[in-house]
């Protein structure tokens, strides 16, 4: 009996945390339940929520990506910046060429020269934080046409009642665990997480599934940069900044394993919009916005401890 | 006869679909080594983790020292004297042997304060006691392994243990090293300790031991008296059946050369390597562990990038592959390392089997999972693997069906040449039997095989021809009546004791 509650509460300990949570904020803030304040969580959540999707595949080959908080932020810049002057179709272009571009690099130093991911990232971090200031030369940008754009399209509209960064997040995820349970690369990316040297002996070019699944993070965050550039119609310098960890929270929130083999798409979705919900229901409750930090840090350390606890589960077992 | 020092009786243990231990009862008395044998599969891990308290039986009880007990983990096992010797070592290579003899009982003063001197002295009687030429202060990671496994027996003089428990204690350890391992165990038994000793080699088994308990699909075939039997009556109870030949060797004839290797040579790993292989026809690799066989073979199939050579694959000349490449042509490798370099461990048999072979299992980029389960369905019946089901992670199965898995994703692409490294190491007699008549099979079927073993007469008995390898370099190549056990070591003797200025 006990070893079942500890078996459920290992699997669906989150889960029912969290429900409890849902249940007790409601309770005490009636606007929580309600579809608008539903609705804007969506709205909030699509934005990590399509990051977390391709940062996914990082993680699930036993990788990081830590660079894609600056890398929100230079996109953001660069999308709003070329819509004044490329036009919005262009600028979309170009910035999704960026995210694959540097995601590309990463790659190359991760997958392909076989650098340490948390150094990589974390410096590419740091270096796009700079690139961001010689881009804008340290002023804000803003969409000039805000109020006639069709790029407004992105992070303000609703289809069918729903908002649709919420539906591009979800037709991203789809795609994504498309990808990630049918495909050939999907085998390889577990693969190579899985046990990287017997995919070598397999003929897996391992460095290059490596490599492709941070050009996938590249370009998932090129597609949240839209999004957030149409949602705000501007990009201040550290739009970005913190969102590589909360990416990585709700990543590992939903349980894929910061080891790299096993994971998916959709615990990643539903593991980033529970972070959505309870950033959110923590303002609710009166809470300042800058809690959410704490809770960042909390939902890290747990994720990863019950994730270690399983590990060391199955091999006592 | 002294009364037994612990006693198991109707142990039972069930996991899910499985029962691993059915109503096993096993006992052992002060002063005697017991073999406990079996096949893969047939309870003995679980048996073991039983006594040292891992696993938790469903049934059945454990008497120790006269008293029922329950052991709840392997530290309260060692604190009751029952010390389990792992076939993997579990010591810290960056701490002391003192450090790690006394691993999790370290000795402390009231503040709560390492107590080095204690704990150096402690060590250092229970390293006499066993004769240990290693001091305390040694990094344990700067010993060899058959030191290390010294630190580990060392515990039992720390903790004064009554039941030690051998787990193919000698996998690693080379005839000297086996000798004094033998030695030391002879003194335990002097001491009076009880000794459970688990391994599948025969002939350790019978120059060690003082009774034998047969496991088979777990449950007790019967305990008997060493003296009063023989090999081939123990193997009879651990399999059902009597090995009437050990080898089968491939009734073939041979066809064209499937692949000519000229002058392959690694840096710091091989030199000069050149040999060629037919269809139909085994090609041994005989050789100590480091001469360098692994890393030719490795090479072969492109996982390591050779300096020199060439390769003639079908009687054309093409440039080292990359292992997809090696792969396409019709190569296949058996790697030396199951768990390291043959599966990914945290996935099923299904996707094991076709993971070198995703492009053939897919519909332009999407994978065909109906196809991959007729394979899987096929190779499970084929090999006869015992799993549950195609999503069922490898890691939970036993060494011999990981092996079949191994086995199945190399051959379901139906290959021109296998190449099996160690196919047979750390797997029972049944399973070791069931891959040389599979190796004959492939021969008789056309394929060119080569298999790499240090086990000589597995070397010998499969093969139609030999090469002997030492420090990196060919020395001798043996067929028909020159394939001889003297043969071979005088070959690799003889380099090993040339002059090094020649």
């Amino acid at each position: 009996m006990q070893t079942e509650m500890k078996a459920f509460l290992r699997r669906h300990g989150l889960l029912a945390g969290f429900g409890l949570f849902l249940i007790s904020v409601a309770l005490s803030a009636d606007a929580f339940l309600t579809p608008g304040n539903i609705f804007d969580v969506l709205r909030q959540v699509s934005i990590t929520g399509v990051m977390a999707v391709g940062v996914t595949f990082v993680v699930i080959t036993g990788r990081l990506d830590l660079s894609v908080g600056s890398l929100l932020t230079l996109l953001t810049v660069i999308v709003v910046d070329q819509h004044n002057t490329s036009g919005p179709a262009m600028a979309i272009l170009i910035t999704l060429a960026a995210g694959i571009g540097v995601g590309m690099f990463n790659g190359v130093l991760v997958g392909l020269v076989g650098l340490n991911a948390l150094i990589v990232t974390l410096a590419m971090l740091s270096f796009l934080q700079g690139l961001v200031l010689f881009y804008s030369g340290g002023s804000n940008v803003n969409v000039q046409n805000a109020q006639t754009t069709w790029f407004a399209v992105f992070g303000r509209h609703d289809l069918f009642g729903v908002p649709v960064p919420a539906l591009i997040f979800l037709v991203t995820a789809v795609i994504a665990a498309f990808v990630l349970n049918r495909t050939i690369f999907g085998r390889q990316v577990f693969a190579v997480g899985g046990n990287e040297t017997a995919s070598r002996f397999s003929g897996i070019a391992s460095r290059w599934t490596v490599f492709w699944a941070y050009a996938l993070s590249g370009l998932t965050t090129a597609i949240a940069a839209v999004i957030m550039g149409s949602r705000v119609m501007g990009a201040q310098n550290t739009i970005g900044q913190g969102y590589e960890l909360t990416v990585l929270a709700g990543v590992i929130l939903g349980g894929t394993s910061l080891l790299g083999g096993s994971g998916s798409i959709w615990r990643t979705v539903l593991g980033i919009t529970m972070l959505g919900f309870i950033q959110n229901g923590l303002l609710l409750l009166g809470f300042p916005y800058y809690v959410q930090w704490l809770v960042t840090w909390a939902v890290i350390i747990l994720a990863v401890w019950i994730d270690l606890g399983a590990k060391r589960g199955r091999i006592l077992a | 006869m002294a009364d037994p020092i612990l006693t198991l009786s109707g142990i039972t243990k069930t996991f899910p679909g499985v029962v691993a231990l059915d109503k096993v009862s096993f006992d052992v008395r002060p002063g005697e080594v017991h073999a406990l044998v079996g096949e893969n599969g047939a309870g003995k891990s679980t048996l073991m983790k039983v006594l040292a308290g891992l696993y938790h039986p469903d049934a059945g009880e454990i008497i120790y020292q006269g008293q029922p007990v329950q052991i709840d983990n392997p530290l309260a096992a060692r604190e009751k004297g029952i010390l389990l010797i792992h076939q993997e070592l579990s010591l810290s290579p960056e701490l002391s042997v003192a450090e790690n003899i006394y691993l999790g009982a370290w000795p402390t003063n009231a503040l709560g304060v390492l107590n080095k001197r204690k704990l150096r002295r402690d060590a250092q009687a229970a390293l006499d006691a066993m004769g240990c030429s290693f001091g305390p202060d040694d990094r344990v990671g700067t010993l060899s392994v058959a030191m290390q496994q010294m630190v580990e027996i060392a515990r039992s003089q720390a903790f004064s243990a009554n039941v030690v428990i051998f787990d193919e204690p000698t996998a690693s350890l080379t005839d000297t090293e086996k000798d004094q391992l033998f030695t030391t165990i002879r003194g335990l038994q002097r001491q009076g300790v009880g000794i459970v000793y688990i391994s599948h080699k025969m002939d350790e088994i019978f120059e060690l031991t003082d009774r034998i308990t047969v496991l088979r699909d777990g449950q007790v075939q019967g305990t008997v008296t060493t003296r009063e039997t023989d090999a081939t009556a123990v193997t009879r109870m651990m399999i059902g059946r009597t090995l009437e030949a050990y080898f089968h060797k491939a009734d073939s004839t041979f066809g064209e050369e499937v692949l000519r290797v000229d002058g392959l040579s690694l840096q710091g790993q091989f030199e000069d390597v050149s040999f060629s292989v037919r269809q139909g026809e085994v090609l041994g690799f005989y050789g100590l562990v480091g001469a360098g066989r692994s890393e030719v073979v490795e090479t072969l199939f492109g996982v390591r990038k050779a300096d020199r050579g060439t390769l003639q694959w079908q009687g054309a000349e093409i440039p080292l592959p990359t292992p997809r490449q090696a792969i396409d042509l019709g190569m296949a490798l058996v790697p030396e390392s199951r768990k390291e370099q043959g599966l990914v461990l945290m996935m099923g048999g299904m996707e094991n089997t076709t993971l070198p072979h995703l492009a053939s299992y897919a519909r332009s980029t999407v994978m065909d999972r109906g196809k991959e389960r007729a394979t899987f369905d096929e190779y499970k019946d084929a090999l006869s693997i015992k799993t549950t089901g195609p999503d069922q992670p490898v890691s939970t199965l036993s060494g011999g069906n990981q092996q079949k898995f191994v086995l199945a994703k190399w051959l379901c692409a139906g290959p021109k040449l296998i190449i099996l490294d160690e196919p047979t190491r750390g797997i029972d007699v049944g399973s070791k039997s069931a891959i040389h008549t599979l190796i004959a099979k492939l021969a008789e079927q056309g394929l060119a095989v080569i298999v790499i073993s240090s086990e000589m007469p597995e070397v010998l008995g499969v093969s139609h021809r030999v090469l002997a390898m030492a420090e990196g370099r060919l020395v001798g190549e043996f067929e028909g009546d020159a394939m001889t056990e003297e043969n071979l070591i005088d070959a690799v003797s003889h380099h090993l004791a040339r002059p090094a200025a020649e």
